[in-house]
């Protein structure tokens, strides 16, 4: 690992969670604090009121779940009409729509539908976003696996320190359902969403510093919440959610690759 | 932006393996389409195939790895000896300090196309072998790549389908600006698979013949395959007349339709305009556009529109590559850089094929023949499903004042 201490500065103003049994960033906090007992529970996603009602009937999980934290996170950090910019970081895609297509090309009729199509693409949840949103501004829509949350946040910060762009985060996860289940247990939807900024402002609640770094990834004690940490990338950025709902100003260290780590000083 | 340069790049695609045999192919408008024959496909469509793509062994460490994405993205890696140029620059700047950022629409999912077709008849299990997270995950093909160069630093795959390996350029930019890394390894490899062939039938946008990319009768796209990379870094001091600048990046969503474009090409027109913009330039300084030409009804008509909306009257001579290399997708915006690199390295215009009569409604000054021109500043279009956009503007290192 590199010697030089390079680390990316942003403020955060807004976040977005769903996942098993953490129905919104507000309801999750007393969680994520230990106020309140995990109790893990099927992922319930809201409606996506705000599609067209024609890709409305087309939007698959990834695109409803991405949708529901990015609203939060937006409407947490008071934002209106901004144009952000976005990362949209998926370990995998839509993974129902994926194993229905396999299971049709192996059939006699090869005839998947053009809806089917393309909402296979990676970046499909980034389309309907951009549809839903009326964002015209650029989006990196992003894939690294296990690593993928950590690859997302570093992209974002890229955008807020280089670009001095206001820059929104969504990672988000969908399980397959059988035989891919087998080969990635991915148990069921999970989101993140947050919004970096290049300036601190009236919505900043929290400031963090990122550098990559070889020491290891911070582990949840309560072991729900560690299983939950383990079995879906987007949640590996709960560690950082929970710093900032404990108001706290300390050091969080991410998993990223095998390899390395993200390190982040955490100030409230 | 602060430019950066393309030190090494390579293509792979069914127009030549290497540098040489690409530029050859080009200025004599070899013809490499063929009658689709790819596996089981029974579609009336034309295909650009990488021959010798299964002939690629993995080593004995990688063979996780094996299928047709990363076996065409290893082909790609050893030729023009890019893969030392890799290693040199590893050495030289430290192993962790090498990004690798890769665009892909499909990876490895042929590999799963064909597990689904050997499931358990008692289980419906996949077979053993299967390795989903090497070969068909998204990342598979970046991991790939970072394994097989024994990098540590920074990886992603960009997948927002055919803008993808465009797009990996704006992220090497972003992690060697901020000081992340000191240069990295960017490129696109897509290979033929049931999913895109079936799938862009399904959408009527597979053409019958080889494609008419801004041909008054263009009827939709010829789906090809490619490897193609560069090495990205910062401009050093002391620089060869002819290295190739990346200059300027402009992207946009058109955040209108999932698989048509914008119809008045707005997020394009967006795109370009950026470009231009980060690279200081203005339309007149651009000498030949590669646009995104993928001979379907809607996306070069969208295109002309955005087009004739930045450059005006300026005819700057323009078309695209496809009918060459076939639409290869998620590797395009790659494998179009690095024809606009040989392009201005060996001055010429390329030549756009298979198109007999220019679509008069389209405005645009379309190139037919390839020719010797000598070129200082060019632009590279890449737009996808779900509405995204990126265009690139490339120059020759003597030519810029920014150097």
């Amino acid at each position: 690992m590199s010697t030089k201490s390079t680390y990316m500065q942003a403020y955060i103003e807004g976040v977005g969670l769903l996942g098993p049994g953490l129905t919104s960033w507000l309801s999750s906090q007393a969680i994520l604090t230990g106020l309140q007992h995990y109790q893990p529970s099927k992922t319930v996603i809201p409606a996506p009121e705000l599609l067209p009602i024609a890709e409305r009937r087309r939007a698959s999980d990834i695109v409803k779940l991405t949708l529901a934290t990015s609203l939060e996170a937006i409407a947490t950090a008071g934002l209106q009409e901004e144009n952000l910019a976005s990362v949209f970081s998926f370990s995998n895609g839509d993974g129902f729509n994926c194993h229905t297509i396999c299971e049709m090309l192996a059939s006699e009729d090869r005839q998947i539908s053009p809806t089917r199509f393309h909402n296979s693409v990676h970046n499909a949840a980034a389309g309907y976003w951009s549809i839903a949103t009326g964002t015209m501004a650029t989006s990196s829509v992003l894939c690294a696996f296990d690593a993928s949350f950590g690859a997302g946040l570093l992209d974002a910060l890229t955008q807020v320190v280089v670009d001095g762009t206001r820059c929104i985060l969504m990672a988000s996860d969908t399980p397959y359902p059988e035989p891919m289940f087998t080969n990635r247990p991915i148990p069921d939807n999970c989101g993140i969403a947050l919004i970096l900024a290049p300036q601190a402002s009236k919505k900043t609640f929290a400031k963090i510093k990122v550098s990559l770094t070889n020491d290891q990834a911070d582990r949840f004690d309560d072991v729900a919440l560690e299983a939950l940490r383990m079995a879906i990338p987007a949640a590996r950025g709960l560690p950082l959610l929970q710093a900032f709902a404990q108001q706290q100003s300390r050091r969080v260290v991410l998993d990223y690759f095998d390899d390395m780590r993200l390190a982040i000083e955490v100030s409230i | 932006m602060k430019p950066l340069l393309l030190s090494h790049f390579t293509a792979t695609s069914c127009i030549g393996q290497g540098l040489q045999q690409t530029l050859n192919a080009l200025q004599q408008s070899q013809k490499n389409l063929k009658i689709c024959d790819f596996e089981t496909v029974d579609l009336n469509t034309y295909i650009g195939e990488v021959n010798s793509v299964n002939e690629v062994e993995m080593t004995a460490d990688m063979t996780d790895y094996n299928c047709r994405n990363n076996r065409l993205a290893k082909l790609g890696l050893k030729q023009d000896g890019f893969d030392d140029a890799v290693k040199f620059a590893a050495e030289k700047y430290g192993y962790s300090r090498i990004g690798v950022f890769i665009g892909t629409s499909t990876s490895g999912i042929f590999e799963t196309e064909l597990a689904f077709r050997y499931r358990d008849p008692a289980t419906g299990a996949l077979p053993a072998n299967f390795v989903y997270s090497k070969t068909q995950n998204t990342y598979s093909v970046a991991d790939f790549t970072r394994q097989y160069f024994k990098l540590t630093g920074p990886a992603v795959v960009v997948s927002s389908a055919c803008s993808s390996s465009a797009k990996v350029f704006s992220v090497a930019r972003r992690m060697i600006e901020a000081g992340l890394i000191d240069a990295a390894v960017v490129g696109g490899v897509d290979s033929l698979c049931l999913t895109t062939l079936y799938g862009f039938n399904s959408l009527g946008l597979l053409s019958t013949q080889a494609c008419r990319p801004y041909d008054i009768a263009r009827d939709g796209i010829s789906i090809g395959e490619a490897a193609a990379f560069a090495l990205l870094e910062k401009v050093p001091s002391r620089i060869q007349s002819d290295g190739v600048l990346l200059l300027g990046i402009g992207e946009s969503s058109d955040a209108y339709h999932m698989s048509s474009p914008h119809p008045e090409g707005l997020g394009a027109r967006m795109a370009m305009q950026q470009a231009l913009q980060s690279a200081g330039l203005v339309p007149s300084d651009i000498g030949y556009i590669n646009l995104h030409g993928t001979a379907t009804l809607s996306n070069d008509a969208a295109e002309a529109k955005a087009v004739n909306a930045v450059f005006g009257n300026n005819m700057t001579p323009c078309s695209s590559s496809k009918g060459a290399t076939g639409h290869t997708l998620g590797a395009a915006g790659a494998v179009e850089a690095v024809i606009c690199g040989l392009a201005l390295q060996n001055g010429f215009i390329v030549g756009g094929l298979n198109t007999s009569e220019i679509d008069p409604l389209l405005n645009l000054n379309y190139q037919l023949e390839s020719h010797s021109q000598s070129l200082s500043y060019v632009m590279s279009n890449s737009f996808g499903f779900g509405g995204t956009n990126c265009s690139l503007v490339f120059g020759l290192a003597q030519n810029e004042r920014h150097a």
